[in-house]
């Protein structure tokens, strides 16, 4: 594996070839916000908020999804950058119903830490708020589409890591759900294993342990990081 | 797991639902794409084709036989316009809505529709005699605006010709395009085993 | 088959061709189609039976001529005479025509002829649609008679596959889809690209409303697409193509697919084309009816069964494509264009169009302009050309307002810049852009602010929800267009709607959010004092929008305004 030099806000660093630029803005101790990035399964480069300029290309890159190139120079905190952070979290806020007082996350949400961390203290654009139902068929799970943001974790930990592939997404654009099996209750989802990967990874409220008060649901996914070195990088020897 | 899926899943229901003759047409092009997985999408068409849409037995059989997960089969046939969950009307009417038709204003043929029939686009009439529905583009710029009734391309409408055709084709039986999948089912039938 | 083979099958095709006194072409495409052509058809063959002609008289049923308004068309081939155009053709027409050309003496009738002279046909040069109208669709024979699999033959013979990705490049041609990559330079990447297994393929895609020039090149001229895709699959060393032909056209995909069986049969596709050691398989994929899948990636993974979503570039397909392997893809129309390089060279081609674009391109002409219909011109042309020669102008009386060129990724063009050459790199400078070729002339009943909602409309619907920029961004424009057409906008919204617009340009993660506020941008830029009008005045210039809401915070005055005159009105009676 080769290592690359390149530069990052003007400071020189060294990466491998194979690294993305996420992780090695991250291994510097540059705070760069993420919501569908995922340690442990693979990546969408779809909520937008790690891009980064890379001088040379026209375009803004996902740092998630771009490799390190050598020679590189990328800024991750321009005033451009911070605003359209900033702009994308409103959108998010705008899109479904982000109620954080009587969100069973309150405190513990990711979208609610991004927005606080970019200063987000008002949305611009129209509340869109649509009526969406909740699912609390599963004897231990609850997904309400209201508070979902389809950052499509849930989708890729239960493909890539438990093996079920239960949840997907439905329909297109903003009337996109995540669905189960073939749209059908939860509960009644033979496939489903009942694992409970997939609330753990949520970012925000929209999968939750029933059961659980507002801001009562703490998320941990450290499991990943431990069933990825067993399984993929073979430290389990036994 | 495949032993806990079949257990599940009782097969009768697979070999109850294989004997409408028009699974054979699915079966057809399952086996023309080897059931290759990325065959999906051609087989959703033949699918729609058959049946006028597509049900949740449908893509249950669909996703066993490419063994694909139900939620992508599902993902999938909502991503496309072409697919349709919802039985449709007897008759259908499309309006164009490409940027000629809307320039030449289209619009106003929808809603006279809409105000006559008391449907949508997208929406079906309550005695399932007509569904409406509007097309991104037709190709026909050239007749804008341009409206689809049963197949049949009609250009340079105004809203009263509109309602005129459509009174016509309502009053008028014709085969819905589930029976009509089927009477061409048959014929070749013959040379199935 | 092999070279001289295919030469002598069109040797027999022409000599059987020349044989008819009187070739009577009717145009079976789906506007003429849609025209009533079918029963002209039925009644020329009746005609010839009737009268015992079968030898004298060819009734043939070509793919579109042109002026697809104008439908059904007619063009009469006779031995001695130039070749007539008749418009507007019924069936009781078609038996008048037949007789009078097919008569001893032939003459042409005077009635419903289009000049061949006329502005319309003599600003064109037809290179793609060269055999468009001339050749039956359905039979290779036709398509070979007019030098069809020359290209092919002489690629797979004389040439290497450096020497064909050369030729392309010389020639200067650029994608047709819309973006204008140099297609020899694409070409040359997947030709270098490592990997065992290589794929093409031809997006056929055309998901922008107003524009059907890819499914009229399928319908009319099948064949010349398999040709540049073989072409294509020989230079970069593909064994496999696809063809994905959108949901919507059913004729374009059942002649291609007859195309292709047809070429397989002959040994012009499949193993061992024309006796040499390539082989080239073409398959058809069906699109569903999702306009985002014109996006290279988002086609692929349509392509292979998925859900039509794009994905971050890099890796690009040319390094990693359908399956991981290098793949190329270029529109239906960049294929059409190969065979005439391969037969004309690429110096030829490149002495046409202008410095930066060359070649022509074809246009669907809509709108409110007299002659619609498909035509292709020369790049370099300018809008006033197409419009008001070809086109023939504004019918009713009416004035131009504005032309909207590449569908909901392009912009409105206003009159002033009527003059603008049309290549790429110019319609880029005013904000709009090539596209795929669709040309919708409004008048100035049309408003502006109304056309940029319905095409905002088109991009949401047509979103694929992968990112949030273009997900939430075009529901949120949606709505900001929707409140500044009923009345309730405010300046503030105005501010609001072009931060937004600038920052999905830069964010989205593929071309179509990236290009989804275009339509908006140009008609802000070139008829700003519209939307001026809208917010400030309350009121639409063109009387289109219905104006009948109000801004939230000036509800409370409305209401008293109304209340007010209610009570002034009542004290009058």
């Amino acid at each position: 594996m080769s290592v690359v030099t390149l530069h990052i806000n003007d400071e020189l660093v060294s990466a491998r070839s194979d690294q993305k630029l996420l992780e090695v803005i991250r291994e510097q101790g540059i705070d760069i916000p993420t919501l569908c990035h995922l340690e442990g399964v693979s990546d969408l480069g779809g909520c937008r908020l790690c891009l980064v300029e890379v001088q040379g290309s026209s375009k803004l890159l996902a740092a998630c999804v771009t490799p390190v190139q050598e020679g590189m120079s990328v800024y991750t905190h321009s005033e451009r950058l911070v605003r359209y952070r900033r702009m994308i979290l409103e959108l998010l806020l705008s899109e479904r119903t982000h109620t954080c007082a009587v969100c069973v996350t309150n405190g513990h949400c990711e979208l609610q830490y991004e927005a606080a961390e970019l200063g987000v203290d008002h949305v611009r654009y129209e509340y869109l708020a649509p009526q969406l139902h909740l699912d609390a068929s599963h004897a231990r799970f609850t997904l309400d589409h209201n508070r979902c943001i389809l950052c499509q974790r849930c989708v890729r930990v239960c493909d890539e890591v438990e093996g079920a592939h239960t949840l997907d997404i439905m329909g297109r654009g903003a009337n996109g759900r995540v669905i189960t099996g073939l749209n059908r209750p939860w509960g009644e989802c033979v496939s489903c294993t009942s694992c409970g990967k997939c609330v753990q990874v949520c970012p925000t409220g929209a999968l939750f342990f029933k059961g659980s008060s507002v801001g009562e649901m703490e998320k941990r996914h450290a499991f990943l990081s431990w069933i990825l070195n067993g399984r993929e990088r073979k430290e389990w020897q036994w | 797991m495949s032993i806990a899926n079949k257990q599940k899943n009782p097969p009768a229901k697979v070999e109850e639902v294989r004997t409408d003759p028009r699974y054979k047409l699915v079966d057809r092009t399952l086996k023309r794409f080897h059931y290759q997985q990325d065959a999906l999408i051609e087989v959703l068409h033949t699918a729609q084709e058959a049946f006028g849409f597509l049900d949740d037995d449908l893509m249950i059989y669909i996703a066993r036989a490419l063994k694909l997960p139900q939620s992508w089969v599902y993902g999938v046939a909502t991503f496309y316009h072409f697919f349709s969950l919802e039985p449709q009307g007897e008759h259908t009417c499309v309006v164009c809505m490409g940027t000629a038709c809307y320039v030449k204003r289209a619009a106003e043929i929808i809603a006279t529709v809409q105000d006559e029939f008391g449907i949508a686009p997208g929406e079906t009439t309550a005695d399932g005699k007509l569904s409406l529905a509007t097309a991104r583009c037709l190709g026909s710029c050239g007749l804008a605006p341009v409206m689809v009734i049963d197949n049949q391309v009609l250009g340079k409408e105004t809203p009263d010709t509109a309602i005129t055709q459509l009174r016509e084709v309502i009053a008028t039986p014709a085969a819905t395009a589930a029976t009509s999948a089927a009477t061409t089912v048959e014929p070749q039938e013959g040379p199935q085993p | 088959m092999n070279r001289p083979e295919l030469q002598a099958m069109g040797e027999r095709e022409r000599e059987r061709q020349q044989s008819y006194r009187c070739r009577l072409l009717c145009c079976a495409s789906t506007p003429c189609l849609s025209s009533g052509a079918t029963a002209v058809i039925e009644a020329l063959k009746q005609f010839v039976k009737e009268q015992e002609l079968d030898a004298d008289v060819l009734v043939t049923a070509t793919g579109c001529m042109g002026p697809c308004s104008r439908g059904p068309l007619v063009t009469v081939q006779t031995r001695d005479l130039e070749d007539v155009v008749y418009e507007h053709v019924t069936p009781e027409l078609a038996r008048d025509i037949a007789l009078a050309h097919a008569a001893p003496e032939p003459r042409a009738l005077e009635r419903n002829l289009l000049a061949a002279d006329s502005p319309f046909f003599a600003k064109q040069k037809k290179v793609v649609l060269s055999n468009s109208g001339l050749i039956d669709p359905e039979r290779l024979e036709c398509y070979v008679a007019r030098g069809g699999y020359g290209a092919l033959a002489n690629a797979l013979r004389e040439m290497t596959p450096v020497e064909v990705c050369e030729a392309i490049t010389r020639s200067g041609l650029r994608g047709r889809g819309g973006a204008g990559y140099p297609t020899g330079l694409k070409w040359d990447l997947v030709r270098k690209a490592p990997g065992t297994r290589k794929f093409v393929i031809a997006n056929g895609d055309e998901g922008d409303p107003g524009a059907y020039m890819d499914r009229t090149l399928m319908e009319s001229d099948p064949h010349r697409v398999l040709e540049g895709m073989a072409i294509a699959g020989y230079a970069v060393g593909a064994e496999q193509g696809y063809i994905y032909v959108r949901g919507e056209y059913p004729i374009a995909a059942k002649r291609l697919e007859n195309a292709i069986r047809m070429a397989e049969r002959r040994g012009l596709l499949g193993g061992r084309v024309l006796d040499s050691s390539f082989s080239f398989r073409i398959d058809i994929r069906i699109g569903a009816g999702a306009f985002v899948c014109g996006e290279e990636t988002a086609l692929m993974a349509s392509v292979m069964g998925r859900r039509g979503q794009p994905s971050p570039r890099p890796p690009y397909p040319a390094q990693s494509g359908l399956w991981g392997m290098p793949t190329l893809i270029n529109n239906v129309e960049t294929f059409g264009n190969i065979a005439p390089i391969i037969d004309n060279g690429a110096e030829w081609y490149a002495a046409i169009g202008t410095d930066k674009s060359k070649g022509t391109k074809i246009f669907a002409l809509a709108g409110t302009v007299a002659t619609t219909g498909l035509i292709e011109v020369p790049m370099g042309i300018s809008l006033r050309e197409i419009i008001f020669d070809i086109g023939g102008g504004i019918p009713n009386g009416r004035a131009f307002k504005a032309a909207q060129t590449g569908g909901p990724s392009g912009g409105c063009i206003p009159a002033e810049h009527l003059d603008t050459p049309v290549d790429y790199d110019s319609l880029r400078r005013l904000g709009s852009i090539m596209g795929s070729g669709g040309l919708v002339v409004m008048d100035d009943t049309s408003c502006m602010p109304d056309v940029a909602k319905f095409f905002m409309e088109f991009c949401m619907d047509e979103s694929c929800g992968k990112c949030v920029p273009c997900r939430v961004g075009t529901v949120q424009l949606h709505r900001l267009l929707e409140h500044i057409t009923n009345g309730s906008a405010t300046p503030r919204d105005m501010e609001t709607l072009e931060e937004l617009c600038v920052m999905m340009q830069e964010t989205s993660l593929c071309g179509l959010g990236q290009s989804a506020p275009n339509p908006l941008l140009s008609t802000l830029r070139y008829f700003r004092e519209e939307y001026q009008a809208h917010i400030l005045e309350r009121t639409c210039p063109a009387g289109k929008c219905t104006m009948d809401h109000v801004p939230p915070l000036e509800q409370g005055a409305e209401l008293q305004r109304r209340s007010r005159s209610t009570t002034s009105d009542s004290e009058v009676s």
